[in-house]
């Protein structure tokens, strides 16, 4: 079991402040009401999964700088018009939002839904074998998840004004939170 | 902390951001997203729903009191820590909120500006804005002990 905070989590943690993963989220079950369920089936009718997708990403990139090395065979990411045409971006974050989907149809079982790829993110090592070196996906914590989940919600935000009530805004921070619970599940 | 360019950008957009609303609405949704914030504001009177929260007036006044703050601040971007010192000992010595409430509420805040604004608020913008309500936090937990 890593007890080691990475360095570059412990740099990022000094340079920018976004919300942490705290206690406030136990380790148990994550229950949604039937409310918030309907919330976000609602919204989710909506979304364009490729523009969301490749936004959020994006956004990512642009706003916290440093996970760009996460993408590091991305191509083009030197600026923020590069970033938000580049094709892989794009791919990617529709294969992210396309997990939410699936997220969302199974909110009561997030962690089970998430098994495969926590493993993925938290437990294989990644190698580029271009620059042969590997960083370990312990970066893929959490902290990261939740970053993106935010940005998701903001991007949310941007396209659906009126959609976006309080009450949407909380059922989508509990959902992404959650997601990033279970992602980082098979690190803890 | 922000270059010229970012500060002009910051200054340059809050110009066309009305104070008044965009602090209500960030106070209330920071109350219903993140409900064990209520504790501070009890004596508000009803908040027993979003519905409540949202159209409660002390909220309303109260945000209004924040983001009029935070607009102040954006005048010292080069002194964020001293331009919020009073505001960090009030919130630390007689308030005592947890520090982690400010990026909280930094957060809630970048999700209204870019309901207001929409396609407006461009990634760009939002990683200027990041960094201001880091350093605003940042600032108003510098005096905690």
């Amino acid at each position: 079991m890593r007890n080691k905070r990475p360095r570059s989590e412990a740099v990022a943690r000094t340079c920018f402040w976004p919300i942490r993963l705290t206690s406030k989220l136990p380790d148990t079950m994550v229950h949604f009401t039937t409310e918030e369920k309907a919330a976000v089936a609602s919204l989710w009718a909506k979304v364009n999964v490729e523009v969301v997708g490749s936004e959020s990403l994006a956004r990512l990139l642009i706003v916290y700088p440093w996970t760009q090395r996460l993408f590091d065979s991305f191509g083009n990411l030197y600026s923020e018009s590069a970033i938000m045409g580049n094709p892989k971006v794009k791919a990617h974050g529709r294969k992210v939002l396309n997990s939410f989907g699936n997220a969302i149809k199974h909110m009561d079982d997030l962690k089970g839904t998430f098994t495969d790829l926590s493993e993925l993110h938290c437990d294989k090592l990644h190698v580029d074998p271009e620059n042969f070196r590997t960083f370990p996906s312990y970066v893929l914590s959490s902290f990261y998840s939740q970053l993106l989940g935010n940005m998701i919600l903001i991007v949310l935000a941007t396209h659906f004004s009126k959609e976006f009530t309080p009450q949407m805004q909380a059922a989508w921070q509990k959902l992404t939170n959650a997601v990033a619970n279970a992602l980082a599940h098979k690190y803890h | 902390m922000l270059t010229a360019e970012e500060k002009a950008a910051v200054t340059g957009f809050w110009g066309k951001v009305n104070v008044d609303v965009v602090g209500a609405e960030a106070l209330g949704r920071l109350l219903v997203v993140y409900p064990w914030t209520q504790r501070f504001f009890e004596h508000f009177g009803d908040l027993s729903t979003p519905d409540a929260v949202m159209g409660n007036p002390k909220v309303k006044a109260h945000g209004k009191r924040v983001l009029d703050a935070f607009s102040e601040g954006l005048k010292h971007l080069d002194d964020l820590k001293g331009a919020f010192a009073q505001l960090s000992e009030l919130h630390c010595d007689k308030l005592h909120v947890d520090p982690e409430n400010f990026k909280l509420l930094g957060n809630v805040l970048v999700v209204v500006l870019a309901r207001h604004h929409g396609g407006e608020f461009t990634p760009v913008l939002q990683a200027d804005f990041q960094k201001v309500v880091t350093g605003v936090a940042n600032a108003l937990a510098h005096r905690y002990h």
